[in-house]
């Protein structure tokens, strides 16, 4: 195995993070804080309980499960797209590096920062909100897991992507629409009969139903069906990743 | 002795090893493998372009090896097919004596290539963007071979410059340093300096030399037939995605080239004198100049035959000027066929 080229990427990646440090942390983190401040503490305190747990505590594992998953598909789509735009893909395309190494360094990378983000994110929540972590373990199980998994869709969509437009769609059309509509903000057991089961089919309602669970003990659907929906999207993007560099799709012609 | 030998062998570097190795294996009159095999390669593009036909090419350890052709005639494709950039659509190819395929990791980590288009890092530092190559094609750290290719290439005092503040030239001199980084025993430069100005390209040239001279084979396409022949120890021709000749540049010159004898005149001719109508000499428009052509290899009889004719006819001539035909003449008229 080529690890001094894993590490050459997974270096090469957590550079770039150093480099934009307001880009990738200060900005998601400023964002969030602005949920908490508003959904949290202004409009939260004249909200109800929901499973007895407080409006601003509720809607914390919501809020950091979108910024993981919008800065896990952002951080590795746009890693492996500048090398495609710049052109430095030659390099990448003819080094002694297997598939599974360039997905090991950009995706760890991805992954990584994504979870330093998540961790800042909910330190940062305190501030504003008195939240408990029941299962410490379990939710950073959770973050780990939501951040690779992620990180892979976000490869994918990089690799997929033929410019800076396509690299947007994804997390603005649909990831965000998804992370609002699976429960950020409310209980599935709110809605509907109706929505409810339409709500089933949004894989966001998994991964926020075991990650507040990871939290408050209670949660949407079993948290065994959420890791096991997580693992299969999981899977899911592996299946996919390894099609893409079987076939050189949108790498080697 | 064993052990003498064994401290000797220590104490010499790679490429000196290499050119050992070589000399050794010529000794013993064993073929030496070639450090490029390509066995008859074809690329075909999923549109149906035919890219590569049926390419076959060795190309020996420690050479020089020029490929030309004009734009569009798969020199690009070839390279990136040996590189692991394209795929390839069928046939063999073999760098280093592993397949480029199925021992990929092996192929690839002899292999240092330096793309015709300046693509690199913008917000990198010339060192880290080095350091990153290196790494990436499976070798520890090595600050002072870093050093070292900085410095051979004039590079040391932007070390810590970003690479979007270097000029062009610099970019592509990061680009060389890039592909050096990892000790490769073959080098392509596709088309190395195109674009850039006239004390680099000797800089190149230079460095190039110095690169053969520690066993690295270089093979480098070119539009600039100069460097072919300034440089080259063997020339291909490619043509329609077909290699139509590879020839040892002397040979190759001595074979295509011709000579041009020009005599010039004391004194105008109105016409081409009768006695010189079935040679092959020319009359210039002003009449003051006859040119005689003939081939590089052929004796040159003419010459003297041509001179007495014209001492005979009483025509003077003050200067007389020879000259043989370029590299560059000889690839026109070869793809031009």
């Amino acid at each position: 195995m080529n690890l001094y080229g894993v590490r050459a990427i997974y270096k090469f990646e957590m550079a770039r993070m150093r480099r934009t440090l307001m880009q990738s942390v200060a900005s998601p983190v400023i964002s969030t804080s602005l949920y908490f401040v508003v959904f949290g503490s202004a409009i939260g305190s004249r909200m109800g309980d929901i499973n007895n747990i407080s409006y601003g505590a509720f809607i914390i594992p919501g809020l950091v499960m979108l910024s993981l998953l919008m800065q896990s598909i952002s951080n590795a789509s746009f890693g492996i797209y500048m090398p495609k735009f710049s052109g430095t893909i030659y390099e990448l395309l003819s080094a002694p590096v297997s598939y599974l190494e360039v997905v090991l360094g950009y995706v760890g990378a991805a992954a990584t920062k994504s979870v330093i983000l998540g961790v800042i994110i909910l330190i940062t929540a305190r501030l504003f909100v008195d939240y408990d972590v029941l299962h410490p373990f379990w939710m950073f199980a959770f973050l780990v897991l939501t951040a690779i998994t992620f990180s892979l869709f976000g490869f994918i969509i990089g690799i997929w992507a033929d410019g800076f437009e396509k690299l947007q769609i994804v997390p603005l059309m649909i990831v965000t629409p998804l992370v609002f509509l699976g429960g950020t903000f409310y209980s599935i057991d709110m809605l509907p009969e109706v929505w409810q089961t339409i709500s089933l089919f949004n894989p966001v309602v998994y991964l926020i139903s075991g990650f507040r669970w990871a939290f408050y003990g209670v949660s949407d659907v079993h948290v065994g069906i959420s890791v096991g929906m997580t693992l299969l999207f999981l899977t899911g993007c592996m299946v996919a990743v390894w099609w893409i560099f079987k076939t050189g799709y949108r790498l080697r012609s | 002795m064993g052990i003498i030998a064994a401290k000797a062998k220590l104490s010499i570097s790679v490429p000196v090893m290499r050119k050992y190795r070589a000399l050794i294996h010529h000794q013993q009159d064993k073929p030496v493998q070639p450090d490029i095999s390509v066995k008859h390669l074809n690329k075909v593009y999923a549109d149906g372009f035919t890219a590569l036909k049926d390419i076959n090419l060795d190309i020996e350890p420690g050479e020089i090896f020029a490929l030309l052709g004009p734009n569009g005639a798969g020199k690009t494709t070839l390279i990136s097919i040996i590189c692991g950039i394209v795929n390839l659509s069928d046939g063999e190819v073999k760098a280093a004596g592993y397949d480029i395929v199925k021992d990929y990791r092996k192929a690839r980590e002899s292999i240092g290539l330096v793309p015709q288009e300046l693509n690199t890092d913008s917000f990198e530092t010339v060192w880290d963007a080095v350091s990153f190559s290196r790494g990436l094609f499976g070798k520890a750290p090595a600050p002072a071979h870093i050093e070292k290719v900085l410095k051979d290439l004039s590079l040391w005092d932007k070390r810590n410059n970003r690479i979007m503040s270097l000029s062009g030239g610099m970019k592509r001199r990061v680009m060389i340093a890039k592909a050096l980084s990892h000790e490769p025993r073959i080098l392509f430069l596709d088309e190395p300096t195109a674009g850039v100005d006239v004390e680099l390209r000797r800089d190149m040239w230079e460095m190039v030399r110095k690169l053969r001279e520690d066993g690295v084979t270089i093979i480098l396409t070119t539009h600039y037939i100069e460097e072919a022949e300034e440089m080259a120890d063997r020339i291909g021709v490619i043509r329609h995605g077909e290699i139509i000749l590879v020839e040892d540049k002397t040979q190759l010159m001595t074979k295509l080239g011709k000579k041009e004898l020009r005599l010039h005149l004391q004194n105008p001719l109105a016409e081409m004198p009768g006695e010189l109508i079935l040679e092959p000499v020319e009359l210039s428009e002003d009449g003051y100049e006859l040119i005689y052509t003939f081939d590089s290899q052929q004796e040159q009889a003419g010459v003297a035959k041509l001179l007495r004719t014209l001492g005979e006819l009483g025509i003077e001539f003050r200067d007389i000027q020879t000259r043989e035909s370029s590299l560059e003449e000889i690839f026109v008229g070869l793809v031009n066929k």
